[in-house]
């Protein structure tokens, strides 16, 4: 195992590059895509309302790897995609789906009365969702959008179907030449597994730094006097 | 505009929730500088009522003026109307990602185009006024109820308004907690400024308001002068409900 970790060390670091590119790229699409369709889904227009819920029904309702196969051969009649290109768009369209729905609901779970506070003080409707209403929902999201970043980084490893050379691809060409995929397989799960802990500490380390909540037990001002027993 | 306007006019005023008619026809003109109590019991109309002047929600039938100009919501920049009506909730409301100064500024310097030095002067006067001049970098979470409270009038008054209304502000709080926010309340009304204030505190009422009007059922049955009101009330409901809550 040791010798294939340094045997194909430069395979791997740029199947990392690769990945990591793949996975940037797509989640920052599908935040946007993500946001997008949450405002959809949130407004009182049937038609925009509609539209939303069609994209999330499709979407969560196929596989991604359809999804991919889709993109990338489906449509080549009428628009030729880079493997590369097929395959982020494919994820960001897919985690999209998953993104709107925790926004919405990040969206929605924010008391009405902040909104309403906001905009008794005159402040417009999308100043107030920009200004009240979003900074605290992004808070709530943190902690899912981790989540779904984590099956987004591990989801791309099916763009290897694309000739996508990422961790998961050159795996696959590794153990058809030295005929050991138990070795070459653990390590390719190796890099996944370094990314995604990687990945978790950011978040946590994000999530920390948001929480509001915890600044109530730290009180920059002891107040004695309403402390409860 | 001129000073022989009414602060505020409903005429008509009807109000539906889907089926459910909440306001059924409320007519009331609040001069200015005056203050006026909603009581009533709960389910009369009175938030719902405080809730169209801040066009929060919109009334359905009727005619809403304020100081002398008739409030249209189809042809009428709704958010320039209520940035002249300062509104402070039951619940309090204050942003919870923003400390004390940000959540007293935010408006003044996104809605008025204040300059932050300005808006944060002006900030740190009104919270000086509300007795909370140290909590200007506290956060919400951080402040017992009735500083929040405190906080909230100080963010609505930093609007500059010309109307306050004050939807039941004092009925969340610990009871030892409620004195301080009634006594803002009562210096905010020796200021001149034009009140309109639901409220369960008979106390408050009687000594602040200049009238006392009582609703029920989506109607005023009783507009008085509070000593009236609460001596020798004219009407059957107001004595029957003043027993209740007294």
């Amino acid at each position: 195992m040791l010798s294939i970790l340094q045997e194909h060390f430069f395979a791997f670091l740029e199947a990392t590059s690769m990945t990591l590119r793949l996975t940037a790229i797509s989640l920052l699409l599908a935040v946007a895509v993500g946001l997008i369709v949450a405002f959809l889904k949130l407004s009182p227009n049937r038609l925009l309302n509609g539209a939303a819920n069609v994209y999330i029904t499709v979407i969560r309702g196929t596989p991604l790897i359809v999804q991919l196969m889709f993109l990338y051969f489906g449509i080549s009649r009428l628009i030729v995609l880079s493997s590369f290109w097929a395959g982020a768009l494919a994820l960001a369209i897919h985690a999209g789906a998953y993104v709107a729905e925790i926004f919405r609901g990040a969206i929605q779970s924010i008391d009405k009365g902040q909104m309403e506070a906001s905009r008794s003080l005159g402040i417009p409707y999308w100043q107030s969702m920009r200004l009240v209403v979003l900074p605290q929902a992004f808070r709530r999201a943190v902690p899912p959008l981790g989540n779904q970043f984590i099956i987004g980084l591990k989801d791309s490893s099916l763009v290897a179907y694309l000739g996508v050379s990422e961790i998961y691809g050159t795996a696959l060409s590794i153990q058809a030449e030295n005929f050991q995929p138990f070795e070459t397989y653990v390590v390719a799960g190796m890099y996944y597994l370094v990314l995604v802990l990687i990945f978790t500490l950011l978040v946590n380390r994000l999530e920390a730094r948001l929480d509001v909540e915890k600044r109530r037990n730290e009180p920059e001002v002891p107040q004695l006097e309403y402390a409860t027993p | 505009m001129s000073n022989t306007e009414h602060m505020i006019k409903l005429e008509d005023v009807h109000k539906y929730f889907g089926k459910l008619h909440v306001l059924r026809g409320i007519n009331l003109e609040v001069d200015r500088s005056d203050v006026v109590v909603l009581i009533g019991p709960s389910g009369s109309g009175k938030s719902t009522l405080l809730r169209c002047l801040n066009f929060l929600e919109l009334a359905q039938q009727g005619s809403i003026y304020i100081d002398g100009q008739l409030v249209d919501p189809d042809s009428t920049n709704l958010d320039k109307v209520r940035a002249r009506v300062g509104m402070v909730f039951q619940h309090f409301n204050l942003f919870p990602h923003k400390n004390v100064l940000e959540n007293v500024t935010m408006a003044p310097i996104n809605v008025r185009k204040e300059k932050k030095k300005a808006a944060r002067e002006k900030a740190r006067a009104l919270l000086s006024q509300v007795g909370l001049e140290d909590k200007d970098r506290a956060y919400p979470s951080q402040l017992s109820g009735g500083q929040k409270q405190r906080v909230a009038i100080a963010r609505a008054l930093a609007m500059e308004p010309d109307i306050m209304l004050f939807d039941e502000a004092t009925s969340a709080l610990d009871p030892e907690l409620v004195g301080e926010v009634l006594q803002v309340m009562q210096d905010l009304a020796a200021e001149g400024m034009t009140m309109l204030v639901v409220t369960h505190e008979m106390g408050f009422a009687r000594e602040v308001a200049d009238r006392v009007v009582m609703m029920d059922e989506g109607l005023i049955i009783e507009d008085n002068t509070p000593q009236q009101m609460f001596d020798s009330p004219k009407e059957e409901r107001t004595s029957k409900f003043l027993r209740q809550v007294l």
